[in-house]
């Protein structure tokens, strides 16, 4: 069936099987090769991203749910100068390593310092939750989390 | 990791999707929140010829108060129970417990309820508080206490041609308390062990009612009717609690799997029962 999806405010139109996931439709329709997939079985939170502003993991929702719907990826973030706080405290705190979880990461803070500007290290490890990293432990991930919420807060 | 083929259908109301359904029969399946139905289709443990999506289905999102009721309808995300300033006791404890916050957005009450997942918290939930199930079929509506909708592990007392579109949770008007206690290896896992408790306390200071059900440890969320027994026309106590806790323990039916023992799930058992029934109490006192 034909659907069209904003991604990152651009619609794609596209036929797709109803059984297309809402992530193949990014990567491949789309061709946003950001939202990656890892686990496959809505345990990682590697695929996430934002429907309509709330994180969900993409490789369990089909396509043909987000038809009219708005999505924003990690191609979406933008700031000031082309990078979005959330990308220049990932950057800035050693939020990351291999990277491969990152994406979802920071679509998830987007949406928790959308919510609540100032959290704790407690509100960012909950929100995090569903999202896993086999590399740094959280702890720099929480501190970029909050350091952009502080440096968004400033601006 | 792709699910086999199938039709879909974005029903636009209650009637559409009942329609839908009633046509397709036990092959059709409705998409809620998806959230355990689409990883089992991508796993294929399930292959439904046809998916009735009711996303789209206006009204069904009703989280709301009324008759004494808790109403939660078939849209209701884990996420919206979990924010609400209208859930309570063990309603209000488990919604956060529910896996993890992202399932949490799109998972339903509802759907979980209807998935019958033995190992899934809202039935224990609803077990423990008394809460119904209303179903909509071709003929109308009917309800279905939540005793009588959990038939067995994935089986639910819904016909081929029925679809659920709320639950109802009775709001107790005196004095209540409720809490739902949960191990789990990690957040998004499922429970290793958990349990649900729902005091309701007389005017004169004792258990005038009671619900005490298992998730877990038990082919199919059971409402343990012998710790209840125990309970009510009693006062709370730690003694009384720990008895309550000790007939949870053996009417449980936990196995030895990766996440323990038997033996070691069934003192857990015991341990949260008393703990549930002591923070339930302390509400309802409060």
């Amino acid at each position: 069936m034909e659907i069209t999806v904003t991604v990152n405010g651009q619609d794609y139109t596209h036929d797709v099987e109803p059984r297309t996931l809402l992530v193949d439709f990014i990567r491949t329709k789309a061709e946003l090769t950001g939202t990656h997939i890892g686990c496959d079985t809505t345990s990682c939170g590697a695929c996430t991203v934002l429907l309509d502003g709330t994180p969900v993991k993409s490789c369990t929702v089909l396509a043909v749910q987000a038809d009219g719907r708005s999505i924003t990826t990690v191609e979406g973030l933008k700031g000031a100068d082309g990078v979005h706080p959330i990308q220049a405290a990932f950057k800035e705190e050693h939020g990351l390593q291999c990277g491969f979880c990152t994406p979802g990461m920071m679509l998830v803070a987007v949406a928790l310092l959308e919510q609540n500007p100032a959290p704790t290290d407690d509100d960012v490890r909950w929100a995090i939750s569903g999202n896993l990293c086999r590399c740094t432990g959280y702890m720099n991930i929480v501190k970029a989390v909050r350091a952009a919420g502080a440096q968004m807060a400033t601006t | 990791m792709f699910p086999s083929s199938f039709d879909y259908v974005a029903a636009r109301s209650v009637e559409e999707a009942v329609a839908e359904k009633a046509s397709g029969g036990d092959d059709t399946r409705v998409l809620a929140g998806g959230q355990s139905l689409l990883p089992m289709m991508k796993m294929r443990l399930a292959a439904p010829a046809k998916l009735v999506d009711i996303n789209r289905v206006v009204g069904l999102d009703t989280l709301e108060r009324t008759n004494g009721h808790l109403r939660v309808g078939a849209l209701v995300r884990h996420a919206d129970v979990a924010r609400s300033d209208l859930a309570f006791g063990a309603v209000e404890s488990a919604a956060p417990w529910i896996s993890d916050p992202l399932v949490r957005n799109l998972g339903t009450l509802c759907g979980s309820v209807a998935h019958c997942d033995p190992e899934g918290d809202w039935n224990s939930v609803l077990l423990a508080t008394g809460a119904d199930v209303v179903a909509r079929g071709p003929s109308g509506e009917r309800t279905i206490p939540i005793a009588d909708f959990v038939v067995d592990f994935f089986t639910n007392a819904l016909r081929p041609d029925e679809i659920v579109t709320e639950v109802r949770i009775p709001v107790p008007a005196g004095r209540s308390g409720g809490s739902y206690q949960k191990l789990e290896r990690k957040v998004g896992d499922y429970a290793t062990v958990a349990v649900a408790a729902h005091v309701e306390l007389g005017p004169d200071g004792t258990i005038s009612r009671a619900g005490v059900a298992l998730t877990a440890v038990v082919p199919r969320n059971t409402k343990v009717v012998a710790a209840e027994q125990v309970l009510v026309g009693n006062r709370p106590s730690d003694e009384l609690f720990a008895e309550a806790g000790e007939v949870a323990a053996q009417a449980s039916e936990p196995r030895d799997d990766v996440r323990g023992s038997a033996e070691w799930k069934r003192n857990v058992v015991r341990v949260f029962t008393r703990r549930a029934l002591a923070a339930a109490a302390r509400q309802a006192s409060s």
